[in-house]
């Protein structure tokens, strides 16, 4: 039992807290976004140098054999910064499938792509109405020959606009909502009959719609075993989790920061407003708020990559409803004690709402993962 | 970073599981799972029976008679002990004053004092609150006079939680007006047989008698008797309540308290299924059992924290207590409406009479009025979210 970083994971930590300190002020973030790429060059090719593309990738791939932990000291960094990067969607996600699924020919093509910041990927996954139910695809991939044609529509896929590759859930036998008949496949964003609409988010990141009409894919594209995906679609939706729910926690460090600050200079009264107890005692709270939902992310962190699924499950749920309402508290009472200031475009504090608030809408929030638990409750019953 | 207990830390928690399997009498374990009126002399038997094994007081040194274990242990003894059914142990003595006495007092106070704690033939009281000072307890009047080799005190406590069963009670006194109020008091131990103290009882809302009144009329107090330096006495007082703060959180009873809540809300019926089965509840239910999980890895996170407990201890005075108070309440929620009945006979071992619902139901009631002293003692949770705003956020 021990909550200590390792050194090189303390060394990490180290370097990224500096790196987004100098290199990825509040200016250049704004930059960034306004180009509309969803990605700056320069700094996936400094995230790449410092090895953090293939961090969590094995050895032999270009990686450096690390793990979920890792992830979350990246992530908590990523949020203190508000960094836009496809880091969750080419890294965490569609990295950590080809990583956990792939073949050996896929790993070698994919993993020191990613790692060398040479390729982006994206999980194309969720559709309209599944909400945030994980089994509700009804995508198809129909053999044909030594082919599969995938035919259906995703949305919400997270730098998906940006992407060469797509990981695409499809249905190849079963029915919608059905967690057996998933396959997982490696789709080329230039293929024949793939539709894209990249959207901006409010938070500054990139979303697509994509739609697929009869698009080819190699049979050997498919990722994983064939009709028994769910588990492994489970699971790299638990490390996007996991990883979220570490930068929540660096977004909710940084607003506690930037609102003690401005609590401690802005001044009414004749005083400064932190001197009321009033403010002092919701400060107090977002800070106990906060710190809860680090223990969680923590928790998160360390089951993430477990392959005990009631307990990692159960673990991941509880963390991401914590989270959540950690994030909504610490968000609005952050913006509400900025005052008028608060609910402007050019405090720090409104762009760390936003994305708080939209880290509670992905891959579930709230409501959801209680509910995750609460039937978990009623199982372990039975 | 690793959330697995090492195998040492497993081995010893099966050796305190064999333990209390073959020393916890069966009739205090049922009394503290029934959740029947405690008394004195169940307490006493346990803490001797700790203290026959050289466990009597889990978070001693060596040095002083306990067993040296890490923060860890401590943890993972208390909610062994938790979920075994085994009796509180007295705070006041083992946790309270005993690590001023150790940290602050000379060697003569430490032979005198230590060994009656730790095998509990000595019961302690404590004596800060006084009618006019709660959360500002500064400004506390209680005076001590020292003419010749006795302090004379005089004055009135409150909140004096068991001080009918004490033999010792711990005081803070003003021995000056000089000054700001911290820098005028003192840390005084006295003797509950002393003349001139008189104890009145103060009857909780449940309608039991646990707390107190202590009024000193010119008792007098050995000089001997004073903690460390005359009128530095806030200092040692601040170090007791960061000491009480940390054992607030009180994870092990909770975590034996929520296994139990989901027993009860299997074994309650809601109409023709278990209430389990209900939603609502069972949502409600699910939340605070992933809020308890983050208090014990926040608990978890200040113990192993190589810098000790800060201020930070605060956090989980108000998350400990504020879970404890929701355990109690939905259990009472789960006996529906056989908890409205006030049956306090029913609270002794020997009851056979007539009983509204389950066990569970009995002591329902009574058990949320008194949790809800748990917010508001210690430093209420106001006050810790002003040393939080101060001693952490600086504000």
């Amino acid at each position: 039992m021990n909550f200590d970083l390792t050194e090189e994971q303390q060394m990490l930590n180290d370097s990224l807290r500096r790196f987004v300190t100098n290199e990825y002020d509040f200016d250049k973030r704004g930059q960034v976004i306004e180009s509309g790429k969803g990605t700056d060059p320069v700094t996936w090719a400094a995230l790449a140098e410092m090895g953090l593309l293939g961090f969590t990738f094995p050895e032999d791939y270009d990686g450096l054999g690390g793990n979920a932990i890792d992830t979350m000291v990246v992530m908590e960094n990523f949020g203190r910064g508000l960094v836009v990067e496809p880091y969750l969607a080419t890294v965490v996600l569609a990295g950590g499938l080809i990583r956990d699924q792939g073949t050996e020919a896929q790993k070698a093509e994919i993993l020191p792509a990613i790692a060398s910041g040479e390729r982006l990927l994206a999980f194309a996954h969720s559709e309209a109405g599944a909400r945030y139910n994980l089994s509700q695809v009804g995508t198809r991939a129909e053999a044909d020959g030594d082919q599969y044609r995938i035919s259906g529509a995703k949305t919400a896929v997270l730098s998906g606009g940006q992407a060469q590759q797509l990981i695409v859930s499809a249905r190849t036998s079963g029915a919608r909502g059905d967690e057996q008949g998933l396959s997982l496949f490696l789709v080329d964003t230039t293929a024949e009959g793939l539709t894209i609409n990249d959207f901006a988010t409010h938070d500054g990141h990139r979303t697509a719609e994509i739609q697929f009409s009869e698009v080819a894919v190699d049979a050997s594209r498919l990722v994983g075993t064939l009709d028994h995906a769910f588990p492994a679609i489970e699971k790299a939706v638990d490390l996007g989790i996991a990883a979220l729910c570490a930068e929540a926690v660096g977004a909710m460090e940084a607003m506690n920061a930037t609102t003690l600050d401005y609590i401690k200079t802005r001044k009414q009264f004749g005083v400064a407003i932190g001197k009321f107890q009033v403010l002092q005692h919701r400060m107090a709270d977002m800070f106990i708020q906060t710190e809860q939902a680090k223990s969680m992310a923590i928790l998160a962190a360390t089951e993430a990559d477990s392959s005990q699924r009631i307990q990692r499950r159960e673990a991941l749920s509880m963390a991401k409803t914590l989270v959540g309402q950690a994030a909504r508290y610490v968000a609005q009472e952050g913006v509400q004690l900025h005052g008028g200031m608060g609910v402007t475009e050019e405090m720090f504090a409104a762009h760390l709402f936003k994305r708080l608030t939209l880290i509670n809408l992905l891959f579930g929030d709230a409501d959801h993962h209680l509910a995750q638990v609460s039937d978990g409750l009623l199982a372990a019953s039975a | 970073m690793d959330l697995n207990y090492t195998p040492e830390q497993e081995a010893f928690r099966s050796e305190v599981r064999q333990f209390l399997q073959d020393n916890l009498p069966k009739d205090i374990r049922e009394r503290v799972q029934k959740h029947l009126r405690p008394n004195k002399a169940m307490t006493e038997r346990w803490q001797k029976i700790l203290f026959d094994k050289g466990w009597g007081a889990s978070t001693w040194p060596e040095e002083f008679g306990g067993p040296g274990w890490s923060p860890i242990e401590q943890l993972i003894f208390e909610e062994e002990c938790a979920l075994a059914g085994a009796p509180r142990q007295l705070d006041f003595g083992l946790r309270m004053v005993a690590p001023v006495i150790m940290t602050f007092g000379n060697d003569e106070q430490k032979e005198r004092f230590l060994p009656g704690i730790l095998s509990g033939e000595d019961w302690w009281c404590q004596g800060y609150s006084e009618p006019g000072s709660g959360s500002d307890l500064a400004s506390l009047r209680t005076s001590a006079k020292l003419e010749g080799d006795h302090y004379v005190v005089n004055g009135q406590k409150t909140w004096t939680t068991l001080g009918q069963h004490a033999d010792w009670i711990f005081c803070l006194v003003r021995t000056s007006n000089e000054g700001k109020p911290q820098q005028g008091i003192s840390f005084l131990l006295i003797d509950m047989n002393n003349p001139g103290i008189e104890v009145r009882p103060i009857i909780m809302l449940d309608g039991e008698h646990e707390i107190n009144e202590v009024y000193f009329d010119n008792v007098k107090v050995p000089a001997e008797n004073l903690v460390g330096e005359e009128n530095q006495g806030w200092t040692y007082a601040k170090f007791l309540l960061g000491h009480e703060r940390t054992g607030l959180a009180n994870v092990g009873q909770w975590k034996a308290l929520m296994k139990r809540l989901k027993e009860v809300a299997r074994e309650e019926q809601d109409g023709q299924r278990p209430l389990i089965e209900n939603t609502r509840f069972r949502d409600r239910l699910a939340q605070l059992d992933a809020e308890l999980r983050a208090l014990e890895l926040t608990v978890l996170r200040v113990l192993t924290d190589k810098r000790g407990p800060g201020p930070q201890a605060s956090i989980l005075k108000i998350r400990g207590t504020e879970i404890g108070q929701r355990l109690f309440e939905m259990l009472m929620e789960a006996t529906g409406q056989d908890a409205i009945a006030h049956i306090p006979d029913a609270l002794e071992p020997d009851y056979t009479g007539p009983r509204v619902g389950s066990r569970d139901a009995t002591p329902a009631a009574g058990d949320y009025f008194n949790m809800r002293k748990l917010s508001i003692f210690g430093g209420s949770n106001e006050i810790q979210r002003n040393i939080i705003a101060q001693l952490v956020l600086g504000l």
